[in-house]
């Protein structure tokens, strides 16, 4: 059964047939683009001409986010930012703290359990000119019901008194730096890192492992990836215990799922050791829906949190340098037995000293184990220079730009984290480019929402939310940031085979927009709309979802 | 009732294993928990192992070990709902990992009271990993947090290493106790309680504590148990002293800890016999 779509135009990423108007599918795989005679050939066809004012891009491809992203939206969402739901309800932004109040009193209203926790998410005062939220404020919304709102950033959880009652902190006497006070001794509700939110947050209701997922949490992700015409993403730090990965293979291998899932076992919680075993195990239970064996290492942590590991000068403000989350040892170890075992791995490095011990520790474990084609990736590596690049590219290595950082904390980078210099060349995806370095541009959601076209239009303009252009030298142009979203990020997945491109022989997958993307204009990429996917030869509208 | 415990660092390699298991062979009956980060970095002795479970292995004297993975705060709740409850948890924090912050964590848990940070240097290694770029800060982190420090693996240094090292360390700690563990004799209660022999020696320098000696003393007959206990507490050197007395009014148990004390009625069949663990002066002072 061979379907024929005919298009208004499509951008293959192929070099070869870089723009055509037909392409024809035969059992999810693409059998060949161009003018509709030079299809013919392939046999009896349908020719579908639902698609013939639309422009066939590739699958778009979202190589840093997480599941998590699906069960987050669970809970009352009360960022700043307008963010559409899976539903395809767009939640209007909270512009000061009395809406942020406002929203939750209206959720708290439908709860029916007069003890039931109300968890929140996304809560971003840096947008309120820091104001202190604090238990007082959400006592106001209930006293007697436990409620906590995670901030965006995943770094600071506010709780009201019922939940500080309930952990038992509603007492005099804590001395802890992430936990604040008040004048009267007792803590503000305002904790502080993931030491002190981890106590209270089960009171709250983020009982369960946030950074797995369950069957909602995942029917609700795939519909967030049609809205942003994703065919495939990661998750990129997972567990991945038994029940985790059949629930994950069930419910990516049905019919209606429209997303390929990519998920990475994360190094926490194992000896290096069982991590390229579970790896290995992995690996084989990898499916078409359904990718795994690849490994994720977290190095360091973030920069606005002040504990990623920087080199000189260190952070702006004068903070202490940040944590490893591995020691070099460890990192050595996991490197050179993924190289020796053909094990994918891919770092988390946000500050540039921990970017520079994986180029070092990389250099050695190749010495050990040459492997031609290994692609590692670099995970965000925020804060890399140019020379760290060029090192970068020499080693094969990969990288993974967080592009829409410059656009949600970029003025926070430039007046508090880093300084002006350094803001400027965070995610220098132009840098990256001319130095050669195969890359990839991500939205870490649900740190920043899931939305490539979103992403790639941070990357072309470089704006931070209050209007600020950090590092006009490393702009990217429109068809950079679309192959990035593409092809580059397939490659960085050893997916360039398969997906990214439309051509001959690969996957039926491709995001069909209402606008075309290459003619909208660099300034308006995040403006371009999105119809729906078709996935593995599945058509899926986002009408419809 | 609360749940002392015992937060355990030292960079990677520094024998935190092997005190670890030497813990459990000295238990003398105390129910202890240990946690680790992930079990691959704890060999547990196989012969102190009775069952295996997936985050949790039961050993010899009730003592059970536990990984706490990627959540401390949630397999510290749970190993304080052990029925029965274990007398003490050391909790060994991974090798990059601040003992600080753990310990300033751990007093956020009811029920939880903090006995103290103990950081294992190796006296071999200890120079080298505080000049390397990447853990230097790591590790002067660590030490600073320190209540008691432990030079370990100085039976395979010289002498003078020995003493290089613990100048070093001083340097670091914040009136940490320094002691050598080395075929030393290393008394439980030191490790577990490390803030109490912390106190005493702040303001001295300790670059030159050697060791520890344990002896034996036995008593005459005396008139007040009270009066003996104090003199061993008001004794710099002394950290612990357990033991039986006779006194005019019976035999009495007399405890020191650091600079206090405790006196109460011996057990039946108690023999006189008082064991006194002091830090011992090094001879190069």
């Amino acid at each position: 059964m061979i379907t024929i779509y005919n298009t208004k135009k499509i951008i293959t990423m192929n070099p070869a047939h870089a723009h055509t108007t037909h392409v024809a599918v035969r059992d999810g795989k693409i059998l060949g683009t161009g003018p509709l005679e030079d299809l013919k050939g392939w046999g009896e066809y349908t020719l579908d001409e639902r698609f013939a004012d639309k422009v066939l891009m590739p699958g778009l491809i979202e190589a840093h986010s997480h599941l998590m992203e699906g069960s987050l939206w669970a809970y009352t969402y009360v960022g700043f930012f307008d963010r559409m739901s899976p539903e395809g309800d767009m939640q209007k932004g909270c512009n000061n703290l009395e809406e942020v109040l406002a929203k939750l009193k209206e959720a708290e209203a439908k709860i029916e359990d007069p003890d039931a926790p109300m968890p929140a998410w996304s809560l971003d005062p840096i947008y309120f000119d820091n104001v202190r939220v604090t238990r007082h404020d959400l006592d106001q919304v209930s006293s007697t019901r436990p409620i906590g709102i995670m901030h965006a950033s995943g770094h600071i959880l506010n709780v009201n008194t019922k939940a500080l009652e309930l952990a038992g902190l509603m007492r005099t006497g804590v001395n802890h730096d992430g936990v604040p006070l008040g004048k009267d001794g007792m803590p503000l509700g305002e904790l502080k890192g993931p030491d002190v939110m981890t106590p209270v947050s089960p009171h709250v209701g983020f009982d369960r492992d946030m950074l797995a997922c369950d069957e909602t949490g995942m029917l609700r992700f795939g519909k967030l990836c049609v809205r942003a015409g994703v065919t495939t993403a990661t998750d990129l730090a997972n567990k991945l215990p038994e029940e985790v990965v059949n629930l994950f293979t069930e419910v990516s291998g049905r019919k209606t799922y429209p997303t390929r899932i990519v998920s990475l076992r994360y190094h926490h919680g194992v000896s290096p050791q069982e991590l390229i075993e579970h790896a290995e195990a992995l690996t084989v239970k990898s499916t078409d829906m359904m990718r795994l064996g690849k490994i994720k290492v977290v190095v360091d942590g973030s920069i606005q949190g002040f504990s990623a590991r920087l080199r000189e000068p260190g952070y702006f403000n004068g903070a202490p340098n940040g944590l490893w989350y591995i020691s070099p040892e460890h990192l050595a170890y996991i490197l050179e037995h993924a190289l020796e075992k053909g094990l994918h791995v891919n770092t988390h490095t946000n500050g540039d000293q921990a970017t520079q011990l994986v180029i070092e520790t990389m250099t050695e474990a190749l010495k050990k184990h040459p492997s031609p084609d290994h692609r590692f990736v670099l995970q965000h590596c925020q804060l890399a220079d140019a020379a760290q690049f060029r090192k970068i590219a020499k080693l094969g290595l990969c990288v993974n730009l967080f592009a829409n950082h410059h656009f949600y904390w970029g003025d926070e980078h430039y007046k508090l984290t880093v300084g002006p210099e350094r803001a400027e060349r965070m995610n220098a995806a132009g840098t990256a480019l001319r130095e050669g370095v195969p890359m990839a541009i991500h939205s870490d959601a649900p740190i920043t929402p899931l939305g490539p076209l979103f992403t790639g239009w941070c990357a072309v303009n470089r704006l931070t939310a209050s209007g600020r252009t950090l590092g006009e030298a490393d702009k990217i142009s429109v068809d950079e940031a679309l192959y990035a979203i593409t092809l580059g990020a397939a490659y960085t997945l050893h997916m360039d085979q398969e997906i990214g491109s439309i051509e001959a022989g690969k996957k039926a997958d491709f995001v069909v927009l209402e606008d075309d993307p290459e003619a909208i204009g660099g300034d308006k990429l995040k403006d371009v709309r999105v119809w729906g996917t078709v996935q593995g030869g599945r058509v899926f509208a986002v009408a419809d979802i | 009732m609360t749940l002392p415990v015992t937060v355990l660092s030292g960079y990677l390699g520094a024998g935190k294993t092997t005190l670890v298991n030497q813990m459990l062979r000295n238990a003398d009956g105390k129910r202890l928990a240990i946690m680790v980060n992930e079990f691959g970095d704890l060999p547990i002795d196989a012969d102190l192992i009775e069952a295996e479970g997936d985050d949790l292995i039961a050993l010899a004297g009730g003592c059970v070990c536990c990984s706490y993975g990627d959540d401390l705060m949630a397999a510290l709740a749970q190993m304080a709902a052990l029925q029965p409850p274990p007398d003490h948890i050391v909790l060994e924090a991974s090798g990059v990992a601040l003992p600080g912050a753990i310990a300033a964590s751990l007093s956020l848990m009811a029920g939880i009271e903090t006995a103290g940070v103990v950081v294992l240097a190796d006296v071999g290694q200890i120079d080298r990993q505080l000049a390397n770029d990447y853990i230097g800060d790591t590790v002067v982190r660590q030490l600073e947090a320190a209540d008691l420090v432990i030079l370990t693996k100085g039976d395979i240094a010289s002498s003078d290493q020995m003493a290089q090292a613990g100048k070093t360390v001083s340097a670091h700690t914040r009136g940490a106790a320094i002691i050598e563990a080395a075929q030393g004799y290393l008394p439980l209660d030191v490790v577990l309680h490390p803030s109490q022999v912390s106190a005493p020696q702040v303001g001295q320098a300790h670059g030159n504590a050697a060791g520890l000696v344990s002896e034996v003393a036995y008593p005459e007959m005396m008139q007040d148990a009270q009066t003996y206990a104090k003199s061993l507490a008001e004794r710099g050197q002394v950290i612990r002293a357990k033991g039986h007395l006779l006194t005019s009014h019976g035999m009495k148990t007399v405890q020191v800890v650091g600079d206090s004390w405790d006196v109460h009625t011996a057990p039946k069949n108690a023999q006189v016999g008082v064991v006194i663990i002091s830090l011992k002066e090094a001879a190069l002072a």
